[in-house]
């Protein structure tokens, strides 16, 4: 049995989440705080990965680092190609959970109380303080639920993925285009265990959310 | 130790214009809601900026529209106690005082420092708390350390008892007031109650739909309120339109009566005060026939509506308002004001 495609996934999944991580608080943020009518275009174009179908994702990645487009062929004399890369899942799987964490953290940054930011700085203390000792915190649940949403849709990532990255054995392959090779070759019982492994790795990330939600309750109740 | 404080900024229909000087001591910025007093106070904060004008606190500028001065709201060393305490949930007690500590200094120092506050403040015991689990009066009391650690300039407290029960307010009170006589600097309380204001405050800026209306040492500003606003503002119940009608006199057309000022009277007044407790049956000055309307009983007072007895039907009775001890044996047919507890009113025209 290869491990590599579950090697593969987690690795892309990590890092996406952690690019998503950052990038998805840092507008949530930002977009948080804009004039309405801005918010509300911003907050469209964000959101639309979540919206279209991922193999339109998949489409329009092809369109911007497609080897014969300007992106592309830029990229490649630096010598980076997110075509057939296993990097370039990292892309892929990034742009398709990025809406789940942005959409989140807005949410947590927009309960926070905007009043204990101020009371912050008049005692003096820097906006960076305020961001991580206080907003942050305040913020937690809704922002570790984000990421942990962002995680697993990181980790099934099928449309875009197979779009860009496509099914190289040793290289490309993930979980998902894994049990869809297999399948198509009729290998039904190593899809199988792909499909068990699935399932384990999904009711862990559930089981996670639904704790943290329940702490959640419980510290609002107290 | 001074403020001076001249803003104006337009915030959609409403217009806040606001200019007052202090010289030390506690100043109460009395309003109804959505007068504009936290508005001003946010001004001062740095929270709002002022579209005009110029704000400076013992001398430093903390804003200046024509100097192009805006100072950030860390530097302005502006203690401000928020309504809602505004203390950081996911910290200790402890934890939200040593924010407060603006001086750089050694841990051990910093720790010091919190301990003796929280010594003063009777926190002790309370380190490891979380704010959720303290009580209203507590959350006052840990909010005001950690801004007394930060050593202010200046103190602002917005309407420091809305999020306190009745009961518990008026020890909270008294206590603030201790607290405010040794801090010996400005203070500023925004607050919509006069009890409040005259209880903790020297003096008293009225502040109506966005101007300031009178500004005065608290006992001329009740003896005086001088506007129809500020009248209700410092609880005088019977306001009504008045003109001059004699060198001493005021006609009351809703009452249909001429009463004896007893002090000159100008044309620009425009309506008169009485408060509920100033009417007197023994009193021989201003007395006319009056025809009780209604009989309010409260826990330590009654509360009686009368009209006079040439007032017309469809105007509004007169609040009259004695203690309970002192009701007489039957309702007097007669009610009599002194000249001098006739507040003469003045349209929105400050002449301090």
């Amino acid at each position: 049995m290869d491990w590599y495609p579950l090697w593969n996934s987690l690795r892309i999944a990590a890092i996406s989440c952690i690019l998503v991580f950052f990038s998805g608080i840092c507008m949530a943020y930002y977009v948080a705080r804009m004039p309405r009518a801005l918010k509300g275009i911003l907050d469209v174009v964000l959101t639309l990965p979540l919206v279209l179908p991922p193999t339109v994702c998949g489409w329009i990645l092809l369109l911007i680092f497609g080897l014969r487009h300007p992106v592309g062929m830029f990229l490649q004399t630096a010598g980076i190609q997110f075509v057939m890369t296993w990097y370039g899942g990292v892309i892929a799987s990034a742009v398709v959970a990025f809406p789940l964490m942005y959409r989140t953290a807005r949410g947590a940054f927009e309960s926070f109380d905007e009043t204990l930011a101020w009371s912050g700085r008049t005692l003096g203390l820097s906006d960076m303080y305020i961001f991580w000792r206080i907003r942050m915190p305040y913020c937690k649940q809704g922002i570790i639920a984000g990421t942990v949403l962002a995680f697993a849709r990181a980790l099934g990532e099928y449309g875009a993925t197979s779009m860009l990255i496509g099914y190289i054995p040793k290289n490309t392959a993930t979980i998902s285009t894994t049990v869809y090779q297999l399948w198509r070759t009729n290998d039904e019982y190593s899809a199988f265990i792909w499909v068990l492994v699935n399932i384990a790795i999904s009711a862990v990330v559930l089981l996670t959310v639904n704790m943290l939600e329940k702490r959640n309750r419980e510290r609002r109740a107290s | 130790m001074s403020m001076d404080v001249r803003i104006q900024k337009q915030l959609g229909a409403f217009r806040l214009q606001v200019s007052f000087q202090t010289h030390g001591g506690i100043l109460g910025l009395l309003g109804a809601s959505g007068s504009g007093k936290s508005k001003t106070l946010q001004c001062i904060t740095g929270i709002e900026k002022p579209d005009q004008g110029c704000i400076s606190v013992n001398g430093r500028v903390f804003f200046d529209s024509e100097k192009n001065i805006d100072l950030p709201v860390q530097e302005r060393r502006v203690g401000c106690l928020f309504q809602n305490y505004a203390l950081f949930p996911n910290m200790t007690v402890e934890d939200n005082i040593a924010c407060g500590v603006r001086r750089v200094c050694s841990a051990a120092r910093r720790r010091d420092i919190v301990g003796t506050m929280m010594e003063r403040m009777r926190l002790t015991g309370l380190n490891r708390q979380k704010p959720a689990q303290l009580s209203g009066g507590q959350q006052q009391r840990v909010a005001l350390a950690r801004i007394l650690v930060n050593e202010p300039d200046i103190l602002l407290l917005d309407e420091p008892f809305s999020a306190l029960d009745s009961y518990l307010k008026e020890q909270v009170m008294t206590e603030l007031d201790n607290l405010l006589a040794q801090f010996r600097k400005d203070v500023v309380i925004v607050t919509h109650s006069r009890d409040e204001a005259y209880q903790l405050c020297d003096s008293i800026a009225i502040l109506a739909q966005g101007n300031l209306e009178v500004i005065g040492e608290k006992k001329r500003i009740f003896a005086d309120p001088q506007t129809p606003a500020a009248a209700v503002l410092t609880g005088c119940k019977n306001i009504v339109a008045a003109r001059r009608a004699g060198p001493c006199a005021v006609y009351v057309p809703d009452w249909n009566i001429i009463l004896d000022a007893g002090q000159p009277v100008d044309d620009a007044v425009c309506a008169i005060g009485v408060r509920a407790h100033c009417f007197h049956e023994q009193t021989k000055e201003n007395a006319f026939p009056v025809q009780i309307v209604e009989e309010i009983e409260q826990p330590f007072e009654w509360i009686v509506k009368f009209r006079y007895a040439v007032q017309p039907r469809e105007t509004v009775p007169v609040w009259w308002r004695f203690a309970k001890m002192i009701r007489p044996e039957a309702m007097p047919s007669r009610l009599g004001v002194k000249p001098a507890d006739i507040l003469l009113l003045h349209e929105n025209t400050p002449r301090r």
